[in-house]
């Protein structure tokens, strides 16, 4: 019986933490706003240099996310190991 | 299938054990196949007719080929000529990888970290030896930037070598987790089709908007690979 509630407990654990683990994808959000935020006012002021830019946009784009997504893969593991 | 998890399972179609050590022939193997022998095949009869105004096959070959020259010009410069059959390969194999991936019932092998992370650490390697080849013992100077006075050393040597062996972490993590993400939000939408009976064609339409907006990052991520693999070569074999 005692093991039980220890394995529930520790459940409930997982679950917060698994939820701490959402809540931190914000930064990433607010990061990839910003770069879209920089890449629509460069090219409001400047449409010249639009194929310059777009790379980096994608890039940064891409490479931000990834931060979000490392919050998602430590999710899985406590969740599922 | 019974939950979104499992269509990542590697099953083998011919076993075959070698003293203790598993080679099977799985459906890993299977698509990796399949995505050579399509590359292969299409460069080579869409190259055959070497014709100076080029048809539809030929300038797409072109176009790769121009697309991948350009990502080393940009990054690494004129002497990166002698990388690109490396860096082709390996933007082929991963654009591949996750491209088919999107055809429902395959299996991406680009989601296991074993074969992104040979990739990458096959990259990290090359990168060592290329830097201490191109610059003897005076690679390890990349662990120190130009400039830090030395008195600070004990403190910025361990984070630049953590940060330097991150690197194929971080791009291995990228991808994998990017392609995991894809599939496992179609299959769980998928499974919504099924419970909402009689409105299941709402979540249907939304699967055929994620289904192309899965290839899009499919596409975004084998160039991000391609791109960050030409920066760290950059790094390694010219000045910082």
């Amino acid at each position: 019986m005692d093991a039980e509630i220890y394995k529930s407990i520790a459940q409930v654990g997982k679950y917060i933490g698994v939820g701490m683990c959402a809540l931190s994808m914000l930064g990433a959000a607010l990061g990839v706003a910003r770069i879209w935020v920089a890449i629509i006012e460069t090219i409001g002021r400047n449409p010249s240099v639009k194929s310059d830019v777009s790379i980096y946009g994608w890039v940064g784009f891409a490479v931000t996310e990834a931060i979000a997504l490392y919050a998602m893969v430590l999710a899985l593991l406590t969740l599922f190991n | 299938m019974e939950d979104p998890i499992e269509q990542f399972e590697v099953k083998p179609i011919w076993e075959l054990k070698v003293g203790g050590v598993d080679l099977s022939f799985t459906n890993s193997s299977l698509f990796m196949v399949v995505a050579v022998v399509t590359a292969l095949v299409f460069l080579y009869f869409a190259t055959r007719k070497r014709s100076v105004i080029p048809g539809t096959s030929q300038s797409f070959a072109e176009t790769l080929y121009n697309f991948v020259d350009g990502i080393l010009m940009e990054n690494v410069g004129p002497e990166g000529k002698k990388y690109f059959p490396f860096v082709f390969s390996v933007f082929l194999f991963v654009a591949l990888g996750n491209i088919i991936g999107c055809i429902p019932y395959t299996f991406t092998y680009t989601s296991h970290a074993s074969v992104v992370g040979g990739i990458a650490v096959f990259s990290l390697l090359m990168n060592i030896v290329l830097g201490i080849k191109k610059k003897g013992m005076g690679w390890l100077r990349t662990f120190l930037p130009h400039g830090t006075p030395v008195i600070a050393a004990p403190i910025i040597v361990p984070i630049e070598i953590i940060s330097f062996l991150s690197k194929p972490f971080s791009l291995t993590v990228r991808l994998v987790a990017n392609m995991m993400v894809g599939h496992i939000m179609l299959k769980v939408i998928a499974g919504f089709v099924v419970s909402l009976k009689a409105f299941g064609f709402v979540p249907l339409a939304f699967i055929c908007i994620l289904v192309l907006f899965e290839a899009g990052i499919a596409f975004l991520q084998a160039y991000i690979f391609t791109v960050l693999t030409c920066i760290y070569l950059n790094e390694a074999i010219h000045e910082h």
